[in-house]
C-alpha cells in the first residue's frame, strides 16, 4: 500500500553532518519533496518533507529517522488559524499556493484545509489581522 | 407611497416594523416587485467591514496629581505616539500611528505588526494600556514625567472619530509590473497575479443610497459594535464621479465621517490590522439603516453585485504616479466569482473587506431595530450631493523660495 505524508523533521545539532536524507532515499526507497529546509551546522535543523512510498518502506524509514535521533512531527498542527482573529476577508486566498485557504462560494467564508497546507508560511504576514500562526 | 421617518419609528416602537437586509431586499424585490416591496418594507439595513485607515479615537485621560500638561508634550500608548496638540489631557490616537522604533520598511516589506489600530482594539477589549508622557512643565502643570497603566473604563471620554469611512465603491488593485508589490490593497503579485478589491458591494451603505437621499449628518448608525452617528461627509467625499444609469458610482465617490462612544464598542468590530510593507490600520464595522420613504429609495437598496462596477487600477504605475488611467472595469458579481478577466488574462480575485462580517452587521442592526433598541434619526443636514460644487483636488505644489 502506498502512502504519502507531510512531516516536520527536527535534526539534533550533532546529526547535521550526516547524510540522513540521502539514506532515506537510497535504503528505504522513499520519494521525497522538500517543502522547507533550514539546516545550519551545530544548530538544530528543521526540514519539512512530503514523504511517499510503500507503507512498509515508510514505516522502516521513519524508524530509521527516530534511531538517528531525528524528532518527527506531523505537519497538520504546525500552521494554525486563530479563528478568533480571522475576519474571513479572503485576502489570503490568492496568496496560498496549494489551495489550503479557499473561499466557500456559498458562505463567502475562508475555509482552511489543513491537509493541503504545506507550511510554506506565505500566508502569515499578508494576513491583515494576522490570524495565521506558526507552531514549529 | 410616501412614508416618514417618524412613522417608521412609531412602527419600530410598536414592534411592527418590517426590516430586511440589503441582501434580502434583492430577492424580495425580484419576487414582489418594487411597488409592493416598498409598501411592505420599512427599513433596509446595510453593513461593511474593512480596513479603514482614516480612523482614530480621542481620549480625555483625567488629571494626575500633581497635574501634567500632556498638550504640547509627547505621549505614547503602548509605545504608539498620540497627538498631543490640544488641551492638557486630551489626546488623539490615529489608526496608522506606529511606534518610533518600528523598523518600518527598512527591510522591505516591513511587517507593521502593531500600531494605533491595535491599541484601539486592545482598549476596547478592556485591556490595560501603558501611557508614557513627557512634558515641559508649567507653573500650573508642574509635572514633567508620567508612566502609568490606563484602562478605557477609567477615562473620562473615549470617542471613536473616523474622518473617512465607508467609501462608496473602491478601486480594484492589480500589478502590471514584473515584481511583487506591497500595498494598502494587499500583496499584489506581478503581471496580473491577482486582483484585490475592498467593498461589501450590494451590502455597502452608500452603494444602497447612491444620491445620499436618506443618509446625512446626524444619521444614527452601527459603528464598531455600538451606536454612533454620521458626523459629517468624509474627507475626499466626491459625488461627481462616473455613475451607471441607476445612479450607482463606478468609482470611489462618497465617504462618511463617523463618531461614536468607544466605551460601548466591541473588539470583534474594531480589529487592529497590518498591511505588509504598507503600515498598520484598523478594520472597522459600520452599518447604516436606510428608511424606505419611497419606491425610489427602495429601488436603490435593491442594487445587486452584478450591477455595481469598479475600476481596475494598476498599483505599480498609474496609482503611485497619480495618473487617471484605469485598466478596465469589472462588476462585484464577477469579482466575487473568484476570477476576472483582465487584458485577456484570467486573474484570481481576493477581498480585503469581509462579506460574511458585513452580513452579520446588517443582521445585528436589523435585530436591534426589530427589538426596538435602535430608532432611526432624521438627518439634520444632507451630505453634499452631485453637482453641488464639491471637487476632489490633487495637491498643487508651489516651490518655496527663500
Amino acid at each position: 500500500m502506498a502512502i504519502s505524508k507531510r512531516v516536520v523533521l527536527h535534526f539534533p545539532s550533532r546529526s547535521v553532518d550526516q547524510p540522513i536524507i540521502y539514506r532515506l532515499v537510497r535504503d528505504y526507497n522513499l520519494v521525497l519533496n522538500i517543502l522547507k529546509a533550514s539546516v545550519t551546522p551545530k544548530e538544530e535543523g528543521i526540514m519539512v518533507l512530503e514523504l511517499s512510498g510503500a507503507r512498509a518502506d515508510y514505516d522502516k524509514g521513519i524508524r530509521y529517522l527516530q534511531e538517528a535521533g531525528v524528532r518527527i512531527q506531523s505537519l497538520g498542527q504546525d500552521i494554525m488559524r486563530n479563528d478568533a482573529r480571522c475576519t474571513h476577508c479572503g485576502a489570503c486566498v490568492v496568496i496560498c499556493p496549494t489551495g489550503a485557504l479557499a473561499l466557500d462560494p456559498k458562505t463567502r467564508m475562508v475555509d482552511f484545509y489543513e491537509d493541503k497546507c504545506t507550511a510554506c508560511e506565505l500566508c502569515v504576514l499578508p494576513c491583515p489581522p494576522r490570524a495565521m500562526e506558526v507552531y514549529f | 407611497m410616501i412614508k416618514t421617518i417618524a412613522e417608521i419609528n412609531e412602527k419600530i416602537g410598536r414592534g411592527q416594523a418590517v426590516v430586511v437586509t440589503a441582501e434580502e431586499v434583492i430577492g424580495l424585490v425580484a419576487k414582489k416587485g418594487v411597488e409592493r416591496a416598498a409598501r411592505e418594507v420599512d427599513v433596509v439595513t446595510t453593513g461593511t467591514f474593512g480596513p479603514m485607515c482614516s480612523s482614530g479615537a480621542y481620549f480625555n485621560l483625567g488629571h494626575s496629581k500633581p497635574r501634567i500638561k500632556v498638550g504640547g508634550g509627547r505621549a505614547y500608548l503602548n509605545d504608539v505616539p498620540v497627538y498631543t496638540g490640544i488641551a492638557a489631557v486630551d489626546v488623539f490616537l490615529g489608526a496608522t500611528a506606529i511606534p518610533d522604533d518600528d523598523p518600518r520598511n527598512r527591510i522591505h516589506p516591513g511587517p507593521f505588526n502593531y500600531g494605533g489600530g491595535h491599541v484601539i482594539e486592545e482598549l476596547v477589549a478592556g485591556k490595560d494600556v501603558r501611557l508614557v508622557v513627557s512634558a515641559y512643565g508649567t507653573d500650573c502643570y508642574p509635572r514633567k514625567r508620567l508612566e502609568t497603566w490606563i484602562n478605557i473604563k477609567d477615562l473620562n471620554e473615549a470617542v471613536l472619530f473616523n474622518v473617512r469611512n465607508a467609501y462608496q465603491n473602491y478601486n480594484v488593485a492589480v500589478n502590471l509590473s514584473d515584481k511583487t508589490i506591497y500595498t494598502y490593497m494587499g500583496v499584489l503579485k506581478p503581471k496580473l497575479g491577482n486582483a484585490n478589491y475592498c467593498s461589501a458591494g450590494q451590502l455597502s451603505p452608500l452603494l444602497n443610497d447612491p444620491y445620499y437621499k436618506t443618509i446625512g449628518i446626524g444619521t444614527r448608525i452601527f459603528i464598531g459594535g455600538g451606536m454612533g452617528y454620521v458626523a459629517w461627509h468624509g474627507t475626499q467625499h466626491n459625488p461627481d464621479v462616473l455613475r451607471s444609469d441607476d445612479g450607482v458610482p463606478r468609482r470611489g465617490a462618497g465617504t462618511l465621517a463617523v463618531i461614536g462612544d468607544l466605551k460601548q464598542m466591541n473588539p470583534r468590530w474594531l480589529v487592529g490590522t497590518s498591511m505588509l510593507g504598507y503600515g498598520s490600520t484598523l478594520t472597522v464595522g459600520i452599518g447604516v439603516p436606510i428608511p424606505i420613504l419611497s419606491e425610489e429609495i427602495l429601488r436603490y437598496t435593491a442594487v445587486k453585485d452584478e450591477d455595481i462596477f469598479a475600476a481596475i487600477v494598476d498599483y505599480s504605475g498609474s496609482y503611485p504616479q497619480m495618473s487617471p488611467d484605469v485598466v478596465g472595469e469589472v462588476s462585484y458579481g464577477e469579482l466575487k466569482s473568484g476570477r476576472i478577466s483582465v487584458k485577456g488574462k484570467e486573474v484570481p480575485t481576493a477581498s480585503l473587506s469581509s462579506y460574511p462580517r458585513a452580513v452579520e452587521i446588517a443582521n445585528m442592526l436589523k435585530d436591534w431595530i426589530i427589538k426596538g433598541e435602535f430608532l432611526l434619526t432624521e438627518p439634520v443636514a444632507p451630505l453634499p450631493g452631485v453637482k453641488e460644487g464639491i471637487t476632489f483636488k490633487p495637491l498643487k505644489e508651489r516651490p518655496i523660495e527663500e
